[in-house]
């Protein structure tokens, strides 16, 4: 093995302090009072996230992503944020057109996945604007399973050999019971977490439906924690099927109501992704000349996401959506991709 | 029966793929050539998505590893960490995974080109790619054959091959009886030789010539004493692969090169 890959520490940045007393802190003071806490994405992009916060994104980049947060970030103009990279596609695009973000743990950013990838994300990292520190999906999902035990840190048998490692901000260690080595993935407490649920009531208390991806621990390692909802639900159908509740209220500090929250992207059991409309992003992120007036048209010019979802076509293209969300049900010539 | 290279692909990364094992795929040929399988030798075969789909009935192709197909009719739509988990507990026997560049050792590079601070092109990084390459028994690689992507040296190894050679995996602090497997690409199906932990040309594609593939490798190749001729699509994969799997061509009307 080459010198530089045998070194058992990376040299990545930690851009987050992985320390589980000053998490406990911060949670001690935490309200655990189970109240309304239904607001508008405005009010809660505004109150819950400030500059310089570092913020992880449920769901799995497009699949049930929280877009009507995204681009109220751009509207407020939100500046020098972190992200965790887990998996972050049209996510991690808008806030990279939007020059929104400073830093960013990498698993998986730029590419949108079979769709291609993102120019203007590409820009940020070839031209340099942008701190990164290396990991991958299961390192991010376990620094988040390590924060949300409330532990500095979560063994793992990944990473090790590779570049990946070398610039990351793991630790080689050895296992006190069998001698083998283990790597050290630190903590991952964001400041605040956006997540887009199915279902539920004012006080926060949530059900997903479908893969929940790594939204059980990103919700309790957050500080912070915005829900986006397609439905407010009555407390008592929490009660009816508690089983069902996959993030408790006291972990929530916003909830918004926004039916159809994923779009563009795909809400399983709801709607389909508009691949037309994440084709026009990529087409016109790759310069500044035609992303300007995109984001313009789109983001910025817009009030609010119904706004945003009546430019994309309004009610009749969701329709649509929600008929190729039941693909299978259809005959194969009219699918569109 | 006349096929194209991306179909011949999809068929033998298929027949690896034994009834009753388990595979973590992607997007793309991966999944194309799993649910081949499906329809064929391999009915019992468990398909997993690293978002968390386990099991599904896949009605078409999934646009993303985390969208709603990926776990239509499943038998769980669990969570990333669910599916990682059971792939470092060791019962998942195969993954498929692609890349930029791949070395001799079968590293292979989806970070950037050029040097990492200031790269010539970043791509997306591991995403899930180097956990399941560390953690599946068997790494599956199917990749277009040319001598941009078979380097000596990949610019970064962002998931591990077998690194620097025999025993490199394990000193490293890898599970052992890990690596790679085969590399499927339009010209040639390679292993792995036990020894050096190289990469070796175990069956040539018909109409491809050796020296078609020694032009579009960057490294030293090793060939097999006993080197096949790949085995063409049968008709009835070809019947099932673009009725059944993938009737709207998405992947197999692609350039396989």
């Amino acid at each position: 093995m080459s010198e530089d890959l045998a070194s058992d520490v990376g040299v990545g940045k930690l851009f987050t302090d992985p320390d589980p007393d000053k998490a406990r802190e911060y949670f001690r003071s935490k309200s655990r009072v189970m109240k309304d806490k239904l607001m508008d994405v405005s009010q809660a992009v505004s109150l819950f996230i400030s500059d310089g916060d570092y913020v992880a994104i449920g769901g799995f980049g497009t699949n049930r992503i929280p877009t009507a947060v995204l681009h109220e970030i751009l509207r407020q103009g939100k500046k020098e944020l972190g992200l965790s990279g887990h998996t972050a596609t049209h996510d991690f695009q808008i806030l990279a057109a939007g020059g929104a973000i400073n830093r960013v743990d990498v698993a998986y950013v730029v590419g949108l996945e079979a769709r291609g990838l993102s120019k203007a994300a590409r820009r940020l990292f070839e031209e340099a604007h942008i701190e990164v520190c290396e990991w991958t999906n299961a390192a991010l999902a376990w620094r988040y399973r390590a924060a949300a035990m409330g532990i500095p840190f979560m063994p793992a048998r990944v990473m090790f050999g590779t570049d990946t490692f070398k610039y990351s901000a793991a630790k080689q260690i050895h296992c006190p019971f069998t001698g083998k080595k283990l790597l050290a993935l630190p903590a991952l407490y964001p400041d605040v977490a956006i997540i887009h649920v199915h279902r539920a009531d004012k006080f926060g208390n949530a059900q997903i439906d479908g893969i929940t991806v790594s939204d059980f621990d990103v919700a309790r390692a957050a500080k912070r924690v915005i829900l986006t909802t397609e439905r407010i639900i009555d407390n008592e159908e929490i009660r009816k099927d508690p089983s069902r509740t996959l993030i408790p209220y006291y972990c929530v500090d916003a909830v918004c109501h926004v039916p159809y929250g994923s779009y563009p992207g795909n809400m399983p059991y709801e709607y389909f992704s508009d691949e037309e409309h994440l084709r026009q992003w990529l087409a016109s992120d790759g310069h500044a000349s035609t992303l300007e007036p995109f984001l313009q048209k789109y983001v910025f010019g817009t009030k609010n996401f119904s706004e945003y979802i009546e430019l994309c076509g309004g009610w009749e293209k969701l329709l649509e959506l929600r008929k190729l969300e039941f693909i299978h049900e259809q005959e194969p010539d009219q699918v569109a991709m | 029966m006349d096929y194209n290279p991306m179909e011949l692909m999809i068929c033998l990364a298929s027949r690896i793929l034994e009834d009753g094992s388990t595979v973590v795929v992607g997007t793309g040929a991966p999944c194309a050539a799993a649910m081949l399988a499906q329809k064929t030798h391999a009915p019992n075969l468990m398909i997993l998505f690293e978002a968390g789909g386990i099991g599904p009935q896949l009605p078409t192709m999934p646009i993303s590893v985390g969208d709603s197909r990926t776990f239509h009719k499943a038998i769980m739509a669990s969570s990333m960490p669910e599916i990682m988990e059971t792939c470092q507990r060791g019962l998942i026997d195969y993954c498929f995974l692609g890349g930029a560049q791949i070395d001799k050792y079968g590293n292979i590079n989806s970070t950037v080109i050029g040097d990492f601070r200031r790269p010539k092109v970043r791509f997306p990084g591991s995403g899930g790619a180097n956990d399941l390459a560390s953690l599946c028994w068997h790494t599956l690689v199917i990749t277009p054959h040319d001598v941009r992507r078979f380097v000596e040296k990949v610019d970064f190894i962002t998931t591990p091959g077998y690194l620097t050679g025999p025993g490199a995996r394990k000193e490293a602090g890898l599970p052992p009886g890990t690596g790679p497997y085969k590399v499927i690409t339009n010209l040639c199906v390679m292993g792995f030789d036990d020894e050096t932990k190289q990469m070796k040309v175990e069956s040539v594609h018909p109409g491809i010539t050796k020296e078609d593939i020694i032009k579009n490798t960057g490294f030293q190749l090793l060939w097999d004493e006993d080197l096949k001729t790949s085995l063409a699509p049968t008709g009835q994969e070809l019947r099932i692969l673009r009725e059944e799997v993938d009737p709207m061509r998405y992947i197999i009307g692609r350039q396989a090169s």
